[in-house]
């Protein structure tokens, strides 16, 4: 009997390569925000959005919905947190925010720029995160009471995060006209 | 690397803008919340404190006045009456009471109703 191995080749493309390096990059974030102890549970600088609204600005939403939803599989994956509720309200969140990226990726450059995109997508996000917890895991219109918190949260993570991506894509921009 | 970015200068117009809304959210939310937001029930009879309940878990209150029982339905941050021996029936008819401040007053029977919380601070009656 003759054996044939057969060899399945795959061969990433520049994109894939992208993606994968970027994701890794976000998902080393997550982890390592993981172990920062927080306050209030829900609320967290969400350091790997950073990687997202570069990704946005450089390559596209395409890419950016790849980087940001392997993030969220891999990393609860890996924080043990996959398919509980805390997956749920990460998975509910990335969606809301990269649905409304979609929208404000289209909104004139020259003045709105990553810091609009981040505080719009943190507004987004604690919506979708809210309105999973209101239906799913607090029956109880007392989640809403924390709003306000929420939202501040939303407004200064945003604007930081926005800043930081504002001030990569800068770098980027200096490096690639070299 | 280049001198000390500011960190502004990275704010695009549209930014401010986007951020100045966010904060004024942020603001609002927490003004109506956080001021709105009753803790507890008052519930006066005859012109006397009859019972304060906490506005955290479901329950029924009977309070006996000089034509009969009122019953006060009572869950989590809201309270209404839900029946009264008075004729008009005002007090039914006004529902939820859902906001710190607000009133419910059954003349006829001498019972009323008031939501209480840390933002009491305007009188409910002139609404």
């Amino acid at each position: 009997m003759i054996m044939t191995r057969s060899v399945i080749e795959l061969t990433p493309t520049a994109e894939d390569s992208r993606v994968a390096r970027h994701a890794a990059a976000a998902i080393a974030l997550t982890v390592a925000e993981a172990m920062i102890p927080l306050p209030l549970p829900g609320v967290k600088p969400g350091m790997a959005n950073i990687v997202t609204l570069v990704v946005l600005a450089r390559w596209g939403w395409r890419e950016a919905v790849w980087v940001s939803l392997l993030r969220v599989f891999a990393a609860s994956l890996l924080l043990g947190q996959f398919l509980a509720p805390g997956f749920f309200l990460s998975l509910a969140g990335a969606c809301a925010s990269l649905l409304v990226l979609a929208v404000t990726v289209r909104l004139p450059r020259r003045w709105f720029g990553p810091v609009s995109h981040s505080i719009l997508a943190a507004f987004a996000h604690i919506g979708a995160q809210l309105a999973v917890a209101r239906l799913w895991l607090v029956p109880h219109d007392g989640v809403f009471y924390l709003f306000p918190l929420f939202a501040s949260a939303a407004v200064v993570f945003g604007l930081v995060n926005g800043v930081a991506a504002a001030a990569l894509l800068a770098e980027l921009k200096n490096v690639n006209d070299k | 690397m280049h001198g000390a970015l500011d960190w502004r200068a990275l704010l695009r117009p549209g930014d401010w803008g986007v951020l100045a809304l966010g904060l004024g959210l942020c603001v609002y939310a927490g003004f109506c919340l956080w001021t709105g937001a009753p803790s507890s029930l008052i519930v006066r009879a005859r012109g006397e404190v009859f019972i304060e309940v906490d506005l955290n878990q479901s329950r029924r209150i009977e309070v006996p006045g000089p034509l009969g029982l009122t019953l006060i339905q009572v869950e989590p941050g809201r309270a209404r009456v839900v029946a009264d021996p008075g004729p008009r029936q005002y007090c039914v008819r006004q529902g939820w009471l859902t906001h710190a401040g607000a009133v419910a007053i059954c003349a006829p029977n001498e019972v009323s109703l008031m939501l209480s919380g840390r933002g009491n601070d305007y009188d409910s009656l002139g609404y």
